[in-house]
């Protein structure tokens, strides 16, 4: 796994829109894979100097501290909130969030799911690593079941702590998405994929088409108490049986196709 | 100093709003300070709708009226509710088409106004409101009939404009009907 | 200045703003302040700005957060159980230094309370309702006249000094109607272009708004920034009105629509042949100590009337310091105190 990172380093350059400022995740954790993800395709892009980066309350508090972009911090949850704030206000920003499953699918439900709904003209960068990381291991609204954490030290139970939450499922639904996909990043192969998706919803953005929303199935070795290759066997095995990878929404593939981008 | 201090109550429905909006419209053409506030306390309740307008020479002070010097009742519920908090040598308006009964106190001047009938006789029933405020103004002085008028132009525009001319009427009819208890 | 025209309290607001150079506004439905959010609906559009009725009290103070870092000059409305879900937001907005202007139509409480007019929530407003070291500039008008110039005025406020400004309303301020004349309005695009705002990293280094610093020593940096700027707000923004001082025996203190109130109570007095006189705090942060102050070594009595149980009291008690007797009188819960019974609450105290 390490070896993987390394060799995906060395294979590119730093992209522009990263900062030279070290990552401090944890070791294993995939935080750094998508940052440089994003940052990649704001560089290809050429978005850099008209990006917004809302970072979130959680482990990737300090992302906007690690992207070479104008940046703020949202209150826990309310990441798109601001995010609606920027863009109505200059749609000609390209504005980006990145949030956590505590921040958006528990505190921050209602925003996400109200400028979802809306097609706010954003994109969402979401990690669900099914714990609150920065806070210690506490539940999160999409621990597995049966999954022990700070606050179900006894797995958690659907009759006492209820069901994961499927943030994708829940896009499905709402008109106002354009473009909404689960990915992983826990092997090479998922990598570009990933990358593939979270451009899409850029595009969803860019193409005026809605709402984009891309969900990264991520570890969390130091709260799941694994090393970094056991926990990303574990995300293999555990979290996508129960979020299942794939395409929710698609509503730019097509229109990517008529005016001819790729 | 001149100080209109004016509560008028009745009915929601009844057209007391908009009789206490075009008194201070009038002031407001004639350059007089005025406020205008809706019923906004406790009293809301049970369908009962009063604004109290205030006309001033000075800036006004408060909005707020405790003893009015003029209150216009349109219904039972607010004669007795304001007939106590009239100033001695106060005026007192009154819809008799509404109010079957007499007002109990003597320091005062009361007109009282057929309002349905007279705005009935001209065949829009909901001019009674006209009526009162002909006899309002009459009575206190408190604005020109000119000034109503204009008031009255600027808010009648659109398809209620066809109404302007039988709500002239009314208040003219008004007006009369104040100068001969008046004499 | 243009012709006198009629108008609500809210409409009076909704258009100073406009007139403001104010082009964003979030709002949520709540009693008794809708009428403004209505407003904002209407003549945003017609003026080319932006209108969005959020889902929740809480989106709205976010979205202000997102419009305000990108350099929008941003306002929104609410009534007093609605201030209270946005307070962390505000909290956020004054550490990251952020310009908008907050509506507060106070009505009764706590709680879902009524929707009457009531001042209960000075010390929410006034004293910080948000977690945190941070002070608000905050305007209590009593006309609306007034309400047109603070909420003008509380937009320069905002962008001078960075930060949030709350007009303190209540129902019966955004129902009434009266005169009004209101100022030519400022065209937006003459609104000083703010060098600290994200609006893409172009030829410039990367910039961030934020109320974080893990770091507590940078943190305590940033928080005497405040303070620092909280000093001068003190120093140079304080406003209020004197009505009758010259020759008072007894001197009333009261804001907002309950200062006009207490303006007929005087009147009420000096026709009894008491030279009574009102302080009217138009700021209430900064309040006015030192005028305040003052003017207390004049008189025995100074006496606050206040639609709450005596929040601001403490102010004046501040300000008088034991040099006079600071009697209390109030209304609670949205009944308003009429003319007649503020003279009795005086006489009353005055023969004590």
């Amino acid at each position: 796994m390490e070896k993987l990172q390394q060799d995906a380093i060395v294979l590119a350059k730093m992209p522009k829109s990263l900062n030279k400022k070290e990552f401090t995740y944890c070791p294993g954790c995939h935080h750094g894979i998508v940052h440089r993800l994003v940052a990649e395709l704001i560089d290809e892009f050429n978005l850099r100097e008209r990006t917004v980066l809302v970072a979130p309350v959680g482990c990737s508090v300090f992302a906007y501290e690690f992207f070479n972009v104008d940046g703020t911090v949202a209150a826990h949850g309310r990441a798109l909130a601001v995010a609606t704030g920027m863009k109505r206000a200059r749609p000609d920003l390209f504005i980006i969030t990145y949030q956590g499953d505590g921040d958006l699918a528990a505190i921050g439900t209602a925003e996400t799911i109200h400028a979802a709904n809306r097609g706010e003209r954003v994109t969402t960068v979401f990690i669900n690593n099914a714990v609150y990381g920065m806070t210690g291991g506490q539940m999160a609204p999409t621990t597995l079941l049966g999954m022990k954490t700070t606050t179900s030290p006894y797995g958690r139970r659907p009759e006492k702590e209820g069901y994961p939450i499927h943030i994708m499922e829940i896009m499905r639904e709402l008109p106002g998405v354009a473009y909404a996909e689960r990915v992983k990043v826990s092997k090479p192969q998922d990598v570009p994929k990933a990358k593939i998706a979270i451009k899409k919803a850029f595009y969803a953005q860019l193409l005026d088409l809605g709402f984009g929303i891309v969900e990264v199935l991520s570890t969390c070795p130091t709260n799941w108490g694994m090393d970094p290759v056991e926990a990303g066997k574990w995300l293999d095995e555990n979290m996508v049986k129960e979020f299942p990878l794939g395409v929710y929404v698609d509503k730019v593939t097509e229109v990517m196709k008529e005016k001819g981008v790729k | 100093m001149m100080e209109h201090r004016l509560i008028a109550a009745g009915f929601g429905g009844q057209g007391v709003m908009l009789f206490g909006q075009l008194v201070a419209s009038a002031g407001m053409i004639e350059n007089k300070n005025v406020t205008w506030l809706p019923s906004y306390g406790p009293e809301m309740r049970g369908g009962t709708a009063n604004c109290t307008v205030v006309v001033s020479d000075e800036p006004v002070a408060s909005p707020v009226v405790d003893t009015p010097s003029e209150i216009a009742i349109f219904n039972i519920p607010s004669l007795l509710k304001f007939e106590p908090t009239l100033e001695e040598g106060g005026v007192l308006v009154m819809n008799t088409s509404m109010i079957d009964r007499e007002p109990s106190r003597k320091d005062i001047t009361v007109i009282k106004v057929p309002a349905n009938e007279v705005a009935d006789e001209l065949g829009v029933l909901k001019a009674q409101n006209m009526v009162m405020l002909g006899a309002y103004i009459e009575t206190t002085k408190a604005v020109n009939v000119e000034s109503i008028l204009k008031a009255l132009e600027k808010k009648m525009t659109g398809k209620k404009a066809q109404f302007l001319d039988v709500n002239k009427r009314a208040i003219e009819k008004g007006m009369k009907i104040a100068r001969e208890q008046l004499k | 200045m243009g012709e006198k025209v009629m108008v609500k309290g809210t409409e009076a607001i909704g258009e100073a703003a406009i007139r403001a150079g104010c082009r964003v506004y979030f709002g949520y439905p709540i009693t008794p302040q809708s009428e403004l959010t209505e407003y904002m609906s209407r003549r945003m559009e017609e003026v080319g700005g932006v209108f969005l009725q959020a889902e929740s009290e809480v989106a709205t103070v976010n979205m202000m957060y997102g419009a305000s870092s990108v350099g929008a000059r941003v306002m929104t409305s609410t009534s007093s159980p609605g201030f209270s879900l946005m307070q962390e937001g505000i909290s956020y907005m004054a550490n990251a230094q952020l310009p908008a202007v907050f509506v507060d139509v106070v009505r009764g409480g706590p709680g879902l309370g009524d929707i009457q007019p009531s001042q209960g929530d000075y010390f929410q407003i006034v004293k910080g309702g948000g977690h945190g070291d941070y002070r608000l500039p905050v305007y209590s008008p009593s006309s609306l006249q007034e309400a047109v110039e603070l909420t003008i005025h509380a937009f320069d406020v905002a962008d001078k000094y960075r930060t949030p400004v709350v007009i303190f309303a209540d129902g019966m301020m955004g129902q009434m109607m009266e005169p009004v004349e209101f100022p030519e309005p400022i065209d937006p695009g003459t609104i000083p272009e703010k060098d600290w705002a994200l609006t893409g990293a172009k030829g410039r280094e990367a910039r961030y708004v934020t109320s974080f610093d893990i770091d507590p020593y940078k943190l305590e940096k940033m928080n005497l920034e405040l303070q620092e700027k909280y000093k001068k707000i003190i120093e140079e923004e304080q406003k209020w009105e004197e009505f009758m001082t010259e020759d008072i025996e007894v001197l009333f203190v009261a804001h907002g629509t309950v200062g006009r109130i207490v303006k007929s109570a005087v009147k009420i007095a000096r026709e009894k042949g008491i030279k009574a006189g009102l302080f009217r705090p138009i700021s209430l942060f900064p309040f006015p100590y030192k005028r305040l102050s003052e003017l207390s070594e004049k008189v025995d009595v100074v006496m606050t009337v206040e639609m709450s149980s005596g929040q601001m009291l403490e102010d004046v008690k501040l300000a008088v310091l034991g040099k006079a007797r600071t009697p209390f009188y109030g209304r609670l819960a949205g009944v308003i105190p009429t003319p007649n019974e503020i003279f009795e609450a005086l006489m009353k105290e005055l023969r004590r």
